[in-house]
């Protein structure tokens, strides 16, 4: 019936890669641009020390992205994961203040379950009001952004809220400083999120859902998958992700502040962008945005490193990256 | 008549010299020459794929040729864009409806060319002129009502009425019909008859062959890119059209009909309303039973079986195989062995920018897990078994499902829904813009199903297409099921006196009259 002869792939190299996928690829030959970049303008930017140093600090935005990539991918947005970050960080801190369980250990274990507890419940929060409200993302978000915000003020009295115990802080610390067969624990951590984003979007039917409704929520629908659940479920997941970062966060300093996750939504959202996830939805790259986090603290250490520009103007750069990000995407796209 | 003034102007006012477009190293089209004289109706045939709607890009500006050149007056020119070609008289009324939906019919047709007093956009005057210009086109439509309350045929009139809008010479209609009923349509081909008496040079590119031999006064059959004749529309018929733009004998389009229904009722359906849409429906399906539902565009039916399943609100009582059944959602519907398949298979049907894997098991991942793991080998396999059962021709198995023609993405979609082992399927306009050489592999693949005891119904806008496969047909006006034909009833006539309530001679008397 069928010729076959039409779908065997008789394709040349070059053909091949003209095939190849250039929003996916672009991403890490800029990050590799970076550290060529970084490598002329001071040697030690490259050593091991610094890398690992700056891939530590890229831990929060990047296992926060991940939970973006789900998102945003599924053709949503969430722009309070900076304000949710404070909360959770906030109510955890106040949990393990309170002392309620008897046991540094099992007080800790049970802080960080109350934390990803509250920032499913976040997550979930966004999810019921955009799907059963029907109400655009963007002000959703906005919305509980200010919310979130708001309450962590309150809760703090205007200043902040600092772990009690200097025995649990010590104890927590690790978390955050630890080192686990020569990496630092939160960069198996960021390892550890993106290998679970990665299975869940690209290995699972849930992940097939969430491409799904973010290519055409309307195909999605009649094809018999349940839109609503799947977007709901990927703020539940953002939420979970905001969570994580905050278990690295905290034992960082001990503290939240009125200012904690100040304007980590726009680098969540950079990363997920200059990663190669379309914005439109459809389109998802975990490993995108992992590298997409870590080059935004390169661009910051570069800065440092170089005092060629002020690192004052590090927001300015990070502001200039995403538009070029955008520009490149658009122009890759032209192509195909 | 259009001949006798073709031979009073011998120069052709538009022209294709030899013109060829390539897009990367695939050649789309080779060599095409064709002429269009004043007073001319010339119409472009060929299935889906064969350069029609290609080659008038290239004549209308759109694209510019690798090779060749397009005359004007016998002038080579070139065209700048589609604006440029729109100054020498030349325009095009696109196959898609390309209006702002918010805005009103007056606004889209004067949509950046705005009459103006003064400062202020001059109202008044432009709803004067719509008001007219669509009356011209038989039509009777408010000019302050928005875009989005009109039916898609509406739509479809207002965008020629833009489009005429513009001083013209050469008018290109690209499938203008696609979503107009027969009444609709012949009040069209009065409107091209009537460009042609007042020396338009018309292109007219259709599917629909009867309506090419009822219009045209040359024909030119296009075939993978190439042109395979240009004649005198007298001395095609529509036979001999299907022939050369298929390249085979076309003497049976339909399958030949079986008697598959039984006496058993599987779908008894009382008093359905889908508020809005549909109203008091009722109706049965038997088993083996191919049942088609006729009616205008906008008659409700559509948003009846959507209701039906479970994709929007509705109420009625419904009995499957004899038990009550409610569908909330359309997981539900999916469930008890009942599929729909959308008209708008590029909006509701498949995601365009997925590949073909990812389109076909969409509605059926959870035959593909194992635990929460999707089994990428077993999707391969189900691929490889779909392109072969429903004869899928993609050049290569990686393509996304919007780089396959409309044949193709239809049979895709089949695929897709018939995976989930449905025993009742609603096809919803299942030829729609696709080439009689895959409509007749569709009409096959209808009446397999029958004949393996599942039950059809089919809803379509394509009268021809209803009586050539179905065993019985429920015809729906506003929102109402009014009439059902049988047997030797199951004639275009008796269907249109049921969708209109005008019988079919009076649409041609109108047509005459107004001639």
């Amino acid at each position: 019936m069928s010729d076959t002869k039409t779908i065997t792939d008789t394709r040349g190299l070059g053909r091949k890669f003209a095939d190849l996928d250039k929003t996916a690829v672009a991403p890490f030959l800029a990050l590799a641009a970076l550290f060529l970049l970084g490598a002329l303008v001071n040697p030690n930017f490259l050593s091991i020390d610094n890398l690992l140093n700056v891939l530590t600090r890229s831990s929060f935005i990047a296992i926060i992205a991940v939970g973006a990539t789900f998102v945003i991918s599924a053709g949503g947005l969430d722009l309070s994961v900076g304000s949710m970050a404070a909360l959770v960080a906030g109510i955890m801190i106040l949990f393990l203040n309170s002392a309620a369980i008897d046991g540094d250990t099992a007080m800790l274990a049970a802080g960080i379950v109350v934390a990803i507890g509250v920032g499913a419940l976040a997550g979930l929060l966004n999810g019921a009001i955009i799907t059963i409200g029907k109400i655009e993302p963007f002000i959703v978000t906005l919305g509980t952004m200010a919310i979130f915000r708001s309450v962590t003020v309150w809760l703090a009295d205007g200043g902040s809220i600092a772990m009690k115990s200097i025995a649990m802080r010590n104890m927590f610390r690790p978390v955050y400083t630890g080192v686990f067969l020569g990496l630092p624990f939160p960069v198996w951590l960021i390892i550890a999120v993106g290998l679970l984003g990665a299975f869940i979007l690209y290995k699972t039917s849930f992940g097939r859902h969430v491409i799904a409704v973010g290519s055409n929520e309307d195909v999605a629908r009649y094809s018999g998958i349940h839109v609503n659940r799947v977007r709901a479920m990927t703020y539940i997941l953002q939420g979970i992700c905001v969570a994580i970062a905050v278990v690295v966060y905290v034992p960082r300093l001990g503290a939240a502040t009125t200012t904690t996750g100040m304007l980590w939504e726009l680098q969540a959202i950079t990363a997920v962008v200059i990663g190669g996830t379309a914005l439109r939805g459809g389109v998802g790259r975990i490993w995108g945005t992992i590298c997409g986090a870590f080059m935004l603290e390169i661009v910051g250490n570069i800065m440092v490193l170089s005092n060629i520009v002020s690192e004052y103007l590090i927001g300015a750069v990070q502001g200039t990256i995403i538009i070029i990000a955008m520009l490149v995407q658009r122009t890759l796209q032209k192509k195909k | 008549m259009g001949e006798n003034q073709a031979t009073k102007v011998a120069m052709p006012v538009l022209e294709a010299r030899g013109i060829a477009k390539a897009f990367g190293p695939v050649e789309v089209l080779t060599d095409i020459s064709l002429s269009v004289m004043p007073g001319e109706v010339h119409a472009i045939i060929g299935e889906n794929g064969a350069g029609k709607s290609t080659l008038m890009k290239l004549m209308s500006g759109h694209l510019q040729p690798t090779r060749g050149t397009v005359a004007i007056d016998g002038e080579p020119v070139h065209f700048a864009g589609p604006v440029d070609a729109e100054h020498r008289g030349l325009v095009l009324v696109h196959q898609e409806i390309l209006l702002a939906p918010d805005l009103t019919v007056a606004q889209n047709i004067f949509m950046g060319r705005e009459l103006k007093r003064g400062l202020m956009v001059n109202d008044r005057e432009m709803n004067r002129q719509s008001a007219e210009a669509v009356r011209s086109l038989g039509a009777d439509i408010d000019p302050t009502t928005q875009i989005s309350r009109l039916s898609i045929a509406r739509r479809q009139l207002v965008q020629i009425a833009r489009a005429l809008q513009v001083p013209h010479r050469v008018v290109i209609f690209d499938e203008p019909t696609a979503s107009l009923t027969p009444f609709e349509t012949e009040a069209l081909l009065k409107v091209i008859r009537d460009l042609r008496d007042k020396g338009v040079a018309v292109l007219y590119i259709s599917h629909r062959l009867p309506e090419v031999g009822a219009i045209a006064d040359r024909i030119t059959v296009l075939r993978d890119g190439k042109l395979i004749a240009t004649r005198n529309a007298s001395d095609l018929q529509p036979v001999d059209m299907a022939r050369l733009m298929v390249g085979r004998d076309m003497s049976q389009l339909y399958p030949e009909r079986e008697d598959t229904a039984t006496r058993q009722n599987v779908l008894e359906v009382k008093n359905f309303d889908v508020p809005g849409y549909a109203r008091d429906a009722s109706f049965t399906l038997r088993k083996g039973e191919i049942l088609g539902f006729a009616g205008l565009i906008g008659a409700g039916r559509t948003e009846l079986f959507e209701g039906l399943v479970g994709l929007r609100t509705g109420h009625g009582e419904v009995m499957l195989n004899g038990n009550p059944v409610k569908f909330h959602t359309v997981r539900d519907s999916m469930a008890a062995g009942i599929v729909y398949l959308s008209e708008d298979r590029k909006g509701k049907g498949l995601l365009l920018a997925q590949d073909l894997r990812t389109n076909l098991t969409l509605a059926t991942l959870g035959k593909f897990t194992k635990g929460p793991l999707i089994q990428r080998k077993r999707e391969d396999n189900s691929l490889t078994k779909a392109i072969t059962d429903f004869d899928i021709r993609a050049r290569r198995r990686d393509l996304l499902a919007g780089q396959l023609s409309g044949g193709n993405q239809q049979k895709l979609l089949l695929a897709k829904m018939m995976l989930l082992e449905p025993s009742i399927v609603i096809i919803d306009e299942p030829t729609r813009g696709i080439d009689i050489g895959t409509k007749e592999q569709i009409y096959k693949f209808i009446a397999d199903l029958a004949k393996a005891g599942k039950s059809v119904i089919v809803i379509s806008s394509e009268m021809q297409e209803l009586i050539g496969i179905c065993h019985r047909i429920l015809v729906m006006r506003s929102s109402r099921i009014v009439g059902e034909v049988t047997g030797d009833a199951m004639t275009e006539d008796e269907i249109v006196v049921y969708a209109t309530g005008v019988k079919i001679n009076e649409a041609e008397l109108y047509s005459a009259g107004n001639a």
